[in-house]
């Protein structure tokens, strides 16, 4: 997996709570044996009218959004099944961040294993974000803050291991590998 | 020793390594279920790192998602309608077949919903870890299990360690006082705790569901109960293990017998939270004031009672766009309300007790002209059950299709889907836009309500016709 030290983009914003993983992908294309497209079937039903054609008003439609890698939404983003194929469809469609108030936890730890990451950041920051669709803003993971265009800075917490995966591009199931005789000791101790 | 409650008692025995503040945990799973959904991608992984799994011994595959709930295509004398869900099926039987763990497949009599053969076929016991590819892996907690939902780069961890890396999530106490009343069942239960916490009220946290009114509730019914632990945003929901659990485990296939079974119920025994162990949050609810409870918007927490009305807008976007999906405007009564469709089925209510609600509304009754009510058994045993105590009969004769077992119209990934704009009343967990099929407006509720709601062709209060 590539490092990410920091992300640098303009926002896309979704105001919405509780944006769950059928929003997000919904069923009918979990049907693949591969982890790779699904980019092209994100928010899928949120981004087309009901007679097919793509709705210029949602925001991942419009031209401005084109390029942008960090996504703002609401309120408990990415609730609902544990769907992995939600971090894969964002980030195949080319997130690097989602940033809310809170986001469901197995939502949470799926986006971590597939480099997305998820930053909760505190009410008054968020708000200002929501407000301001396309703001250019940093995400500094090393750090741990967000900062916004006019300087201001928040921090956002991030489980240390994750983070330390992320920055060294390092994957959790070498490490997982590595306590191999831990894992052997127990079975035996324990009659696994 | 301090007092310990349930969950603190089962992640310590499972601690391979400890967490520290710059790792995780070590936790190592006794059993891991996977479906045809979730699997495929963490096989192709194992295969192109040149792993194995590690322990196939703890290791079950099911097919339950995308499989066909009509006889002739599930004895392949028609085809799979959807060529890629065909091809998903195909593809767990060789993952299956190479990498040497066993599969309830297809034809296989044990096959079902994986949240519903797990308990039913003696896999799930107390005091287990067991994750799945699948987020309502939570129901196995109504055995004294800490069961949760992982995503397929973990269930490829899992396939290739036994153990996955786990941050310890904090505890929540729901205790239940007080019993349901005639015609308000777990499901109801479930719906009004998640309308009192929210569905992100136990977010980070292990709910434990304790109490007289949960000592109260049948087997059964507590594995509806755990089911919906992720609906209140709630990774794992559990039960102490009781009387209740040790009689239910004892019918179940495989289980030890004699000496081993006593060691066993002794051991299960000791689990149960210490007098004195504490919770990071807990909430109160009084079983007896529950009533039959329907949702009206997009998430499970847009709960009402069924008599109740719908709540006036407040200004809110999302409250007024979920009102708008559903076609509803605030003020109005639920009751009355049209119904297209009626599903009784899914991890959530498609076991035999389920079905005997459901049917002893239908008996003598008949859907109403316009509805279409489908009935689908959780499991293959729960449908030849069900067959043989007549229930079969009486949905048949209602007017019901009875179909073989699967998720079917819970997530609409096999073709039973609920067409755009449609009333859905139905018994699964979730009444996200498009969950049913794309526009497809969900009611959430339990078997009852559904079953007294087709014969109405409205939604209705199933006391009146108990
Ligand atoms: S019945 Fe529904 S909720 Fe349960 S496992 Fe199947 S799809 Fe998931």
């Amino acid at each position: 997996m590539e490092p990410i030290r920091q992300i640098r983009s303009r926002t896309v914003v979704l105001a919405s709570s509780n944006i769950d993983t059928d929003q997000i992908i919904p069923a009918r294309f979990l049907t693949v044996t591969t982890r790779s497209g699904l980019g092209r079937s994100l928010f899928q039903d949120l981004r087309h009218l009901p007679d097919g054609r793509p709705d210029p008003q949602f925001p991942l439609n419009r031209p401005e959004a084109a390029g942008c890698t960090i996504l703002v939404a609401g309120d408990n983003f990415g609730c609902g099944s544990s769907r992995e194929h939600a971090p894969w469809a964002l980030v195949d469609h080319g997130f690097r961040a989602v940033v809310s108030t809170a986001m469901a936890d197995i939502f949470t730890n799926n986006a971590l294993k597939n480099g997305l990451l998820p930053v909760i950041v505190d009410a008054d920051t968020h708000r200002w974000l929501i407000d301001h669709p396309g703001a250019e803003i940093l995400i500094d993971l090393e750090a741990r803050r967000l900062t916004l265009p006019d300087g201001r800075s928040s921090a956002f917490p991030v489980e240390a291991f994750a983070r330390h995966c992320l920055l060294n591009g390092i994957d959790e199931l070498g490490y997982l590998q590595g306590k191999l005789a831990e894992i052997e000791r127990y079975e035996a101790a324990h009659g696994r | 020793m301090a007092a310990r409650n349930l969950f603190e008692k089962v992640w310590a025995e499972h601690e391979v390594v400890a967490e520290t503040p710059d790792t995780p945990a070590v936790l190592y799973i006794d059993l891991h279920l996977t479906h045809e959904v979730t699997s495929p991608q963490a096989f192709s992984m194992l295969r192109a790192s040149g792993r194995k799994v590690r322990r196939p011994d703890r290791t079950l595959a099911t097919m339950d998602h995308s499989t066909p709930t009509r006889r002739e295509q599930l004895l392949a004398e028609a085809q799979i309608p959807l060529d890629d869900a065909a091809k998903q099926v195909r593809q767990l039987e060789q993952n299956a077949r190479e990498f040497g763990v066993e599969l309830y497949g297809l034809g296989d009599p044990r096959r079902g919903i994986v949240h519903v053969i797990g308990p039913e076929q003696g896999h799930t016991r107390p005091g287990m870890t067991i994750v799945c590819g699948d987020s309502h892996t939570s129901t196995h907690g109504a055995l004294g299990a800490l069961a949760f939902g992982i995503g397929s780069t973990e269930v490829g961890h899992v396939l290739a360690t036994q153990c996955l890396l786990q941050r310890k999530p904090r505890t929540f106490s729901v205790e239940v006082q007080g019993r349901l009343q005639r015609g308000v069942s777990a499901k109801d239960l479930i719906l009004a705790i998640i309308g009192r916490i929210g569905v992100s009220g136990g977010t980070g946290h292990v709910i434990e569901y304790r109490g007289p009114g949960i000592a109260a509730l049948t087997m059964e019914e507590r594995l509806t109960v755990c089911n919906m632990s992720i609906e209140a945003g709630a990774r794992a929901g559990m039960i102490a293990p009781d009387e209740v659990t040790f009689a239910y485990l004892a019918d179940r296939p495989g289980m030890m017998q004699g000496e081993a079974w006593d060691e066993a119920v002794a051991r299960w025994r000791s689990l149960s939270s210490d007098p004195g162990a504490t919770y990071d949050r807990s909430v109160t609810i009084d079983a007896s004031a529950v009533e039959p409870m329907i949702t009206y918007g997009t998430n499970p927490g847009m709960v009402l009672p069924v008599g109740g009305t719908i709540p006036a807008t407040q200004g809110n976007a999302v409250f007024d766009r979920a009102l708008s999906y559903m076609g509803f405007h605030g003020g109005e009564p639920m009751l009355g309300k049209r119904v297209d469709v009626v599903f009784v089925g899914s991890c959530t209510n498609g076991r035999l007790e389920d079905l005997q609600a459901a049917a002893r509304v239908l008996k003598g009754r008949r859907v109403a002209a316009g509805v279409q009510m489908l009935v689908v058994p959780g499991s293959q045993l729960i449908k030849r059950q069900a067959e043989e105590l007549g229930l079969a009969d009486v949905f048949r004769s209602a007017g019901a299709e009875w179909r073989e077992s699967g998720c079917s119209m819970c997530l609409g990934m096999n073709g039973d889907t609920v067409a755009s704009g449609a009333y859905a009343v139905s018994t699964s967990n979730r009444n996200f836009e498009g969950r049913q099929g794309v526009g497809a407006r969900t009611l959430l509720a339990s078997p009852y309500t559904a079953a007294a709601s087709a014969v109405a062709g409205r939604i209705a209060d199933p006391r009146e016709m108990l």
